[in-house]
């Protein structure tokens, strides 16, 4: 596959005015609201362009997989250090659409935060060069990071450049039996210590929390810390970030956005708490409009995250915008994407 | 996209008649002796005289404002501390400077959740000095802390000498309120690490005061670290010390601060803050480790062991929190210094991959004889942003055009070489030109369609940012002639 032929698929779609929806690996089809449009499989556009492990950033086509960038990185001792789920076979162009991170996100940033450059081909069929491969870049506005998380609405982002970090010199995890609203107020008070806390996860009664980086730091945290030393944690964080554990189980799944130090929400309690406080799993059959609107007063929103389709497209999986705000977004969409043919209704149905 | 080349016709008089109907007097400045100090920002070549500067102090005032250039076709310039060093807060001559100075409140600190809400014209070392007795800071740190505002820090993605390991604006700010010319208020972001929707924190910061006007700021709080510690390395050869940055990230460290200095640097600055830079040295670099005195004892003496491979003459760590603030003093005055030494001086800012490091001064060694001016390099070297600080006498006829064409010619190489034109300035109206050698048509198309998206007239920082495409087939041409001629006296925009 060749970015021409990528190109001119966008272009016939536009003049004859066919929705088109991307896929890379299809891993993420669950996320977000309706699948329509003719599948446009990208998963052939693949392989690492570039890889400087000296200048922190790698480049590669949209349907390269994750798994693979992952390996080469780690053959280098780096990594993507937003730690990106990747629920089945992911490819690194639907990770940055997608815009979800994984459990290092509280120590590290979120995927946005490494998103230095992209190719995007927009609704003109055009390939539109955003960003580079340096570290620093303010001139023109900051295309390639807005688009992370834009679910392929805006355009195919052909090939991406993220940059990468050493991995730490020294992980170790660390368990404490506790209640969750015990295990918030925890978080928060490490959080506003210089602790190498990379990692947390609240769920029934057991919170693990994960240290990484130096040696020594990792050490005198520990000692600080207290807790029992848990074994095998790579394979338990990896069980995190992939949602295999027990705790994200239930059929309807709310993910809820808050400040870290938020009260537990006047809602059934949640099931997992992660990022230090800000990131918390909740399965319930309340309806949409209580947990969004719990969620809102708190200070944060609501995505139904893992529900049947039927459900996600009567509530939306994302909450509803503020009028201005979805006014701005319908403007911007026709900027990137004037016919209305990029995953129409993926994000909002108005979009 | 007309915006950019449209011509304002400012009726100055109706305009201050409006202006007074929305804001009282101490709030509104319309003589020329009150306009003088608003007429540049810290790129002191370039100067025009606003029609009138507001400065309000309440969120309505600014909105008012706002509608009454929207009603009149007035464009508007926001400013913070003018500090900019790329003209993004030159007024224009038709236009009103809306100064945030006066939004200089610190409105809530949240220890426990580590964020700081404040106004925009809240200097940047003021928000960490609030945050000191929670033994937190705010991380971004450019060097002009002391004055710069959140607001424009906001506007121009700032960074410092920190953000290869603490990241840039971009990466510390939660939220921002923001104002549109229409009049219509924007909460982007929130207290919650993201938000539904498009990502329009990306959008906004870094956005240069071109898509609205930011009212209020939420910005993440970082916690102090126990320690940091620097080691001073000096080489006799730039190419080593280029190696020596690379070798350092190779090794898998991320410092807290990775900063390089040339042979002329620190020349000016040693005189001027006596910090003991190795005067001999072709490069000297600092690079700073924080963290629990453990951590940091352990990163220290890899970072020794790197840098004695790669060939450092001579190593120095501080052994006290005061040596260490002597030996990052230099560094930080490195600007005035070299101001000292030169009766003006034109700072460049572009960035490069971290290899091309002996190459790009190479070339700029070369630039010098061109031009026949000096030129002392700083360098935030971790993150391969370079300030080549041209020297020149703005009183003698043609320096400054010299200076000018010595500056675009870096930048069009640091294009070149695969970085930017700019790693933390802005493009302002001084580096419009060498957008249209970053960017093609198709780009510069979108990025104005962006911005109709939130300006539709194109009143918010007309000229500023992102060129018309017009003014690119004009600067194709002259870049043609620029480069046969000698000594270009032909005029630049
Ligand atoms: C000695 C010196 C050292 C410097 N060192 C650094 C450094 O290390 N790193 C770095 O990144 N920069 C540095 N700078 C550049 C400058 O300080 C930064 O760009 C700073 O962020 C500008 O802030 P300001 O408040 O002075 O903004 P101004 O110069 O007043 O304005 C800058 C831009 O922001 C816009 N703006 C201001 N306020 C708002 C608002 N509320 N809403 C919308 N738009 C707004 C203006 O329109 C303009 O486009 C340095 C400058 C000097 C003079």
């Amino acid at each position: 596959m060749q970015l021409d032929d990528l190109a001119a698929r966008v272009r016939e779609a536009a003049e004859t005015g066919t929705a088109l929806r991307f896929r890379g690996g299809g891993s993420k089809d669950f996320y977000g609201g309706l699948l329509a449009g003719e599948v446009f499989d990208v998963s052939g556009y693949r392989g690492i362009v570039a890889y400087e492990p000296t200048e922190l950033f790698i480049t590669a086509r949209c349907g390269t997989p994750l798994a693979e960038i992952d390996a080469a990185l780690a053959e280098k001792g780096q990594m993507l250090a937003f730690e990106p789920p990747h629920f089945g076979p992911a490819t690194v162009g639907g990770c940055v659409a997608a815009g979800l991170s994984g459990p290092r996100r509280q120590q590290a940033g979120a995927v946005r935060d490494f998103v230095l450059g992209v190719k995007l081909i927009d609704g003109a069929g055009q390939v539109l060069d955003f960003g580079g491969q340096v570290m620093k870049n303010v001139a023109g506005y900051d295309v390639s990071r807005f688009l992370a998380g834009s679910l392929g609405t805006l355009g195919l982002l052909a090939e991406v450049t993220l940059k990468v970090l050493p991995r730490p010199m020294a992980e170790a995890s660390l368990i404490f039996e506790t209640a969750q609203p015990q295990a918030i107020e925890m978080l928060n008070r490490w959080g506003g210590r210089p602790l190498p806390i990379s990692a947390s996860f609240w769920h029934d009664g057991r919170l693990t929390v994960r240290l990484s980086g130096a040696q020594a730091a990792v050490a005198a945290a520990r000692e600080k810390m207290g807790g029992e030393w848990l074994l095998a944690a790579d394979a338990f964080w990896q069980q995190i970030r992939e949602q295999r554990h027990e705790a994200f189980a239930g059929e309807v799944l709310w993910r809820l956005a808050l400040p870290s130090a938020a009260a537990c929400l006047d809602l059934p309690t949640a099931l997992a708490v992660e990022w230090g406080g800000a990131q918390r799993w909740l399965a319930t059959d309340a309806d949409a409009e209580t947990v969004r609107e719990a969620a809102r007063q708190a200070g944060g929103h609501a995505v139904l995250f893992r529900a049947p389709e039927s459900l996600r497209c009567r509530e939306g999986a994302f909450a509803p915008l503020a009028p201005a705000l979805l006014a701005l977004h319908q403007r911007l969409k026709k900027v990137f994407d004037p016919k209305g043919i990029f995953n129409p209704g993926r994000l909002y149905a108005e979009l | 996209m007309a915006a950019q080349d449209m011509t304002f016709h400012t009726d100055k008089g109706i305009l201050a008649a409006r202006l007074k109907a929305v804001l009282p007097p101490r709030c509104l400045l319309v003589d020329e002796e009150d306009l003088r100090p608003y007429e540049c920002d810290g790129l002191t070549a370039y100067r025009a005289l606003p029609a009138a500067v507001c400065l309000p102090e309440t969120e309505e005032q600014v909105r008012d404002v706002l509608r009454v250039c929207r009603r009149l076709q007035v464009p508007v310039v926001a400013r913070g501390a003018g500090t900019g060093l790329s003209g993004g807060a030159m007024p224009h001559s038709e236009g009103v400077v809306l100064s945030l100075a006066r939004f200089n409140r610190i409105l809530r600190i949240d220890a426990n959740a580590r964020l700081a809400v404040v106004q925009p014209g809240v200097r940047n070392l003021a928000v960490s000095e609030a945050a000191a007795p929670y033994g937190l800071y705010y991380a971004p740190d450019p060097s002009s802390q002391i004055a710069c505002t959140l607001g424009g820090n906001v506007a121009e993605n700032s960074g410092g000498v920190h953000c290869l390991k603490y990241g840039l604006t971009v990466h510390n700010i939660l939220r921002l309120r923001a104002i549109t010319i229409e009049g219509e208020i924007l909460e982007i972001g929130s207290e919650a690490p993201d938000s539904p929707g498009y990502d329009l924190l990306a959008l906004l910061i870094g956005s240069e005061g071109m898509l609205a006007v930011v009212t209020e700021v939420t910005l993440k709080l970082t916690p102090k670290p126990e320690l940091a510690q620097v080691v001073m390395a000096s080489f006799d050869d730039i190419g080593k010390a280029g190696e020596a940055v690379a070798a350092i990230i190779a090794a898998g460290i991320i410092p807290a601060g990775l900063e390089m200095m040339d042979k002329p640097a620190t020349a000016a600055v040693e005189p001027f803050v006596q910090a003991g830079y190795d005067l001999e040295a072709e490069a000297i670099l600092l690079c700073e480790s924080d963290g629990t005195p453990e951590e940091v004892a352990e990163e220290i003496a890899r970072v020794r062991a790197v840098l004695e491979k790669s060939g450092a003459r001579d190593l120095k760590v501080s052994g006290s929190e005061a040596e260490r603030l002597r030996f990052w003093a230099g560094r930080k005055a490195a600007f005035p210094a070299v101001g000292r030494i030169t009766p003006d001086y034109y700072c460049m800012d572009g960035t490069i991959p971290r290899r091309r490091l002996a190459e790009m001064l190479q070339a700029i060694a070369g630039m010098e004889r061109k031009y026949g001016l000096r030129c002392a390099n700083v360098f935030h070297a971790g993150d391969g942003n370079l300030h080549p600080l041209i020297m020149y006498n703005a009183a003698q006829p043609g320096e400054w055009e010299r200076a000018e064409a010595f500056g675009a010619e870096i930048l069009e190489l640091s294009v070149a070489l695969g970085g930017s034109i700019t790693g933390e300035h802005g493009v302002g109206v001084e580096k419009i030109g060498q957008m249209c050698v970053q960017y093609s048509t198709p780009e510069l198309e979108t990025f104005h369609r962006v911005k109709a998206a939130f300006d539709e007239a194109g009143l918010l920082n007309p000229g500023k940012a992102i060129p018309s495409l017009h003014r690119c087939a004009e600067y194709g041409r002259m870049h043609v002639h620029g480069g046969e001629l000698k000594f270009p006296d032909l005029e630049r925009f």
